[in-house]
């Protein structure tokens, strides 16, 4: 059990950029340990000075090779590199097969590099907080970017991504679906979109396709979301996209305290609030004489669940 | 054309049949019930109580069976068979280094072994000289260490290449260990259209099964069919591939997998090299082909039959070829290591003997048998002395090699041999759907069938759905190993770093880097590397140099993982 | 709301053993089981797994090799591991490893070895009962 000292101890190491620090500093906010808010509340105003890219998209579109090649070419910028990498835990079993990484096994020899993999527990929202926190330690750290990747396969995933600023949503030919392969919600977000295996005959075909999408749901933004092409496998293309994301970090800064940014603290706030009103609010409900009479009220169909909720709150002074 | 059985005759006998199983059957079924409600073999195919004359009724002999030497080939590729010449007895050796393989190799030949087999370490096989970071602790350990001419030479030593055949398991810088061994036979005054062996030169299966990829896809196939192409032309004894499924089915996957999957890779080196504008009568009958044999007796027999027939349809139908020796699938086979225990080892003597009579009987012109130590170390001396016994003993002792085809005919081979060709064909209209073996491999298609097949069985081992002896029944208190070991020299690793560090020294350094920057601009220019390669051996440019200079110009491979 | 803890497992192939058959099934039983499993594929050095576990927090490592470089890969490793500071994570090993290389192995900090023949039932078992809290 980590003490009072220990937290002060890990949040030293993790702005000091010790990976040891980072490393079990994400493990708390991954179990969400008692410690965690603690932790985040202290490193929290070291956070905001990296640029967090978040890569999404159908699975077998090549994201995990694309965020090696990403990874690399912003070593070869001289940039230090964190990247989050999600994957779905089973239903089933609870398990998860965390195999991001691989793709980018050799920069773990790189010490201005840190990757971590996190299963998404199959807690709706609760992994898109602790994806949150692990990029905040990241930032905190000193990380000058921070990629997130994930498999663009629910709303979950939604969730998780909004955490970057600059989203890449990652497409490629023959997945079958086309366009419909990129879920709901993710053409709604995407900042700039991709087609990898562009070196395919029917690269051209999806990258037109997805550009005909974009224009027919074009919002009132600023930013017109472009469609680039890149072979991960060879690193072609890759260049050109960290060029476009550093454009669009420029777009970002150039707004006054951007919308989305506004929407997504508004978010957390909400999450957060929720989140205290189940600890601790519906905890204490949980515990008076009250609430089992309302249950017992409901099984017999004297009162219905929603009815019940209002009585027990006005009992408390909620209105 | 020559139905086998009279329809009448076969519907009274279904009638009689059907008595049996109404009466007879029952009566003993009622006495003492089967071991199992259902019998199924590796491939999960369903193996029937009893097979009769019904289970043929659709052959015809001259279409499905025909005679040895003849199309279809299913009973064999040569008119007399083992009648003539007994298959090959080819062991797979290599350790240490090229003087201490060298002994093993005329330890070999004088217990009877007919031809060579070389095991590469692990460095060798990935493109590193053994004073490469990557090689620490792992020179001469899994094979033998050789990174330069010098050390093939010492391999070679004593050995008159033009009495000998050699197979190289090597597949990534196959072009490099080639070069060296023409390098060696130019060397001992060998005519080069007299060398014959086997280069194993089968990167496709590499990059979902035995793994040791170093360049990407098309980059490996290409340098594939540089080998097959130069073998063509200057080679005419030397079989460029040994397109295998050994290697497929240790990884996990299962008979019909292994079928299909090696087959496919063959139909992908026909198509490529065909690609370069040779014509397929030229190269087709140096194309070998190289299986495992697994625990299933029957199912491995009608697989290697299955094989011969299928590749002769494909030849025909798909390829339109002339020649009737481009039809003919030659094989090597090995018995299966995955299939042998660590526990009470000398059972792997029983496993091995019924591995090689499959072998036999299934008609393969080559042949190594797995040492009792297998699943514990390196084949000791003794071990492998057994291993080749072995084989004398079935082509000596056992009568199986002095007919042709013996289990041809058996109901139940044929029925089996049909299905399992049947069934490999599917995974084939499969793959062409898919647009062929890279595009395949891109997917992830050939890993998810292996691993899913691999994990099957193992669930089906733990949950002793399926038995192995002495493993999770029939088990003894071992306290300690029953056998001796044999373990690898640790000097062998700096003997290798000093011959090296000699070597650079001592070589013409000049030449050997104006060799290697030859070797860079003609594999830019896309050229067929051998004739560099080979200038570049004799150079004596190291392997490691080499692979550095192929990984330049064509990157190196990331493996998919599917789990 | 608390997410619950997993076991966090490494699994490891290092030096030039291509044989990942074995890996990737323990890998698989594994996660069935209930665990999060990071597979690190072929080919690691021992600085590689090190690192790994340490960025990904491992609980638990498992390490295949069938190539007899375990004599001089392993030390390496643990050497490695305790050097990060990395000693409470529960190192365990597979593959080809004789007999009489174990107890030295074990000398080293790897808790048990799983030869050929072992169940994936028994290694989830061992796994789930001596993973350090």
């Amino acid at each position: 059990m980590q003490t009072l000292a220990n937290i002060e101890e890990l949040v030293q190491g993790v702005l000091k950029g010790k990976h040891r620090s980072i490393a079990r500093a994400i493990t708390l906010v991954e179990n969400n340990e008692p410690e965690a808010p603690e932790l985040i509340a202290t490193i929290y105003p070291h956070t905001g000075k990296a640029q967090v890219i978040g890569l999404t998209g159908p699975g077998g579109a090549g994201k995990s090779t694309l965020a090696g090649k990403i990874v690399h070419e912003y070593r070869k910028r001289g940039k230090t590199v964190g990247v989050v990498a999600v994957d779905p835990s089973s239903p089933f079993t609870g398990g998860a097969f965390l195999g991001d990484r691989i793709r980018m096994q050799e920069l773990t020899a790189d010490h201005d590099v840190f990757i971590r993999s996190m299963a998404t527990r199959n807690y709706a929202g609760g992994i898109a907080k602790a994806t949150k926190d692990a990029v905040r330690i990241l930032d905190a750290a000193g990380k000058d970017v921070v990629v997130v990747e994930t498999v663009g396969a629910g709303q979950s995933e939604v969730e998780i991504i909004r955490v970057a600023q600059t989203i890449v949503v990652v497409h490629a030919p023959g997945l079958g679906d086309d366009i419909q392969a990129i879920k709901a919600g993710m053409m709604e977000i995407g900042d700039i979109f991709v087609v990898n295996k562009a070196d395919r005959d029917d690269a051209n075909k999806t990258a037109s396709d997805l550009q005909t999408t974009l224009q027919l749901g074009e919002k009132e933004s600023a930013w017109k979301p472009p469609v680039l092409k890149t072979v991960a496998l060879t690193g072609e293309g890759v260049s050109e996209l960290l060029d476009k994301v550093d454009e669009h970090r420029k777009f970002l800064q150039s707004q006054p305290r951007s919308e989305r940014e506004l929407l997504n603290a508004e978010a957390e706030l909400v999450d957060a609030i929720k989140e205290k009103v189940e600890s601790s609010i519906v905890y204490s409900l949980k515990k008076r004489e009250k609430f089992q009479e309302l249950l017992k009220k409901i099984i017999n169909r004297e009162i219905d669940p929603a009815s019940a909720a209002e009585e027990l709150l006005r009992k408390m002074g909620v209105d | 054309m020559c139905d086998m059985f009279d329809e009448d005759e076969l519907k009274k006998l279904q009638k009689e049949r059907e008595r049996w199983e109404q009466t007879t059957l029952p009566n003993w079924l009622k006495q003492s019930s089967e071991r199992k409600s259902e019998f199924h073999n590796h491939s999960g195919i369903t193996v029937k109580r009893l097979y009769t004359p019904e289970d043929m009724k659709q052959t015809d002999y001259m279409r499905d069976m025909g005679f040895p030497g003849e199309y279809p080939f299913l009973r064999g590729v040569h008119a007399t068979m083992y009648r003539g010449r007994l298959w090959t007895m080819r062991m797979f050796a290599g350790f240490g280094t090229a003087a201490d393989t060298n002994k093993r190799f005329k330890y070999l030949l004088k217990e009877g072994e007919s031809g060579l087999s070389t095991a590469f370490d692990y460095p060798t096989i990935m493109g590193y000289d053994s004073d490469h970071a990557m090689a620490s602790g792992e020179v001469g350990i899994c094979g033998v260490a050789i990174s330069s001419f010098q050390d093939m030479e010492v391999l070679f030593n004593g050995i008159p290449l033009d009495k000998v055949t050699t197979s190289m398991t090597i597949n990534g810088p196959a072009p490099v260990l080639l070069a060296m061994y023409v390098a060696v036979g130019d060397k001992q005054g060998v005519s080069r259209d007299k060398l014959g062996g086997t280069t194993q030169n089968d990167n496709l299966k590499e990059f979902f099964a035995q793994k040791l990829c170093i360049f990407p896809p098309k980059a490996s196939v290409k340098l594939t069919t540089d080998i097959i192409e130069y073998c063509t032309k200057h080679l005419p004894r030397w079989n460029p591939v040994s397109i295998s499924g050994y290697h497929i089915r240790e990884a996990g996957a299962n008979a019909v997998q292994e079928l299909a999957f090696t087959l496919y890779d063959g139909i992908s080196y026909v198509e490529s090299t065909l690609e370069r504008g040779l014509k397929v009568d030229d190269f087709a009958q140096r194309l070998s082909f190289f299986f495992a044999s697994h625990n299933d007796f029957f199912e491995e027999i009608a697989k290697f039959r299955a094989a011969r027939r299928i590749w002769a349809k494909v030849m025909k139908e798909r390829f339109h070829v002339k020649n009737p020796r481009s039809m003919w699938m030659r094989m090597h086979i090995q018995t299966s290591g995955c299939t042998l225990t660590a526990q009470q080892p000398h059972n792997n003597i029983a496993r091995t003997t019924i591995q090689a009579l499959a072998a036999v009987l299934g008609g393969t012109q080559s042949l190594h048998t797995n040492s009792f130590d297998e699943a514990l170390c390196l084949p000791g001396e003794d071990a492998v002395r057994v291993a080749l016994r072995t084989q004398q003993i079935i082509a000596f002792e056992s009568g199986a090699p002095n007919t042709i085809d013996p289990l041809g005919g058996s109901y139940y081979m044929e029925a089996l041999t049909n299905e399992m060709e049947e069934k490999a064909m599917e995974y084939i209209h499969k793959i062409d759907d898919m647009g062929g073996a890279i595009p395949a491999i891109e997917k992830g298609f050939f890993q998810k069938e292996i691993a899913d097949s691999a994990y099957k069985y193992q669930r089906e081992t733990d949950e002793k759905k399926r038995t192995i002896v002495g493993v999770n029944d029939y088990k003894i208190e071992e306290t300690e190993c029953p056998i001796e070991l044999s373990r690898v020299d640790p000097k062998v690793e700096q003997e290798q770093l000093a011959n090296l560090q000699r070597l650079k020294r001592q070589r013409d350094n000049k030449k050997a880097r104006e060799a290697l920057d030859k070797l860079h601009s003609s594999a830019e220019k896309n050229q067929n590397l051998m004739p560099v390669m080979i200038d570049a051996v004799k150079a004596y440019a190291t392997l490691g140099e080499i692979t550095e200079v192929l990984k330049h110009v064509y990157g190196e491979y990331k493996e998919l993982i599917v789990v | 709301m608390k997410s619950e803890k997993k076991i966090r497992v490494l699994i490891a192939k290092p030096g030039l053993d291509s044989h990942d058959r074995g890996a990737k099934v323990v890998a698989r039983a594994l996660r069935d089981a209930g665990m999060e499993v990071i597979y690190t594929g072929l080919r690691q050095t021992p600085e590689q797994i090190a690192e790994t576990a340490l960025q990904e927090d491992v609980d638990v490592i498992g390490l295949s090799i069938l190539s007899g470089a375990h004599k001089t890969l392993f030390p390496r490793i643990i050497n490695l591991l305790k050097q990060k500071g990395l000693t409470d994570v529960m190192v365990f090993a597979g593959g080809i490893i004789p007999e009489e290389d174990i107890e030295d192995l074990k000398k080293l900090g790897i808790k048990e070895i799983f030869g050929p023949g072992t169940t994936t039932d028994s290694i989830i078992k061992y796994v789930f009962n001596n993973v350090p809290k």
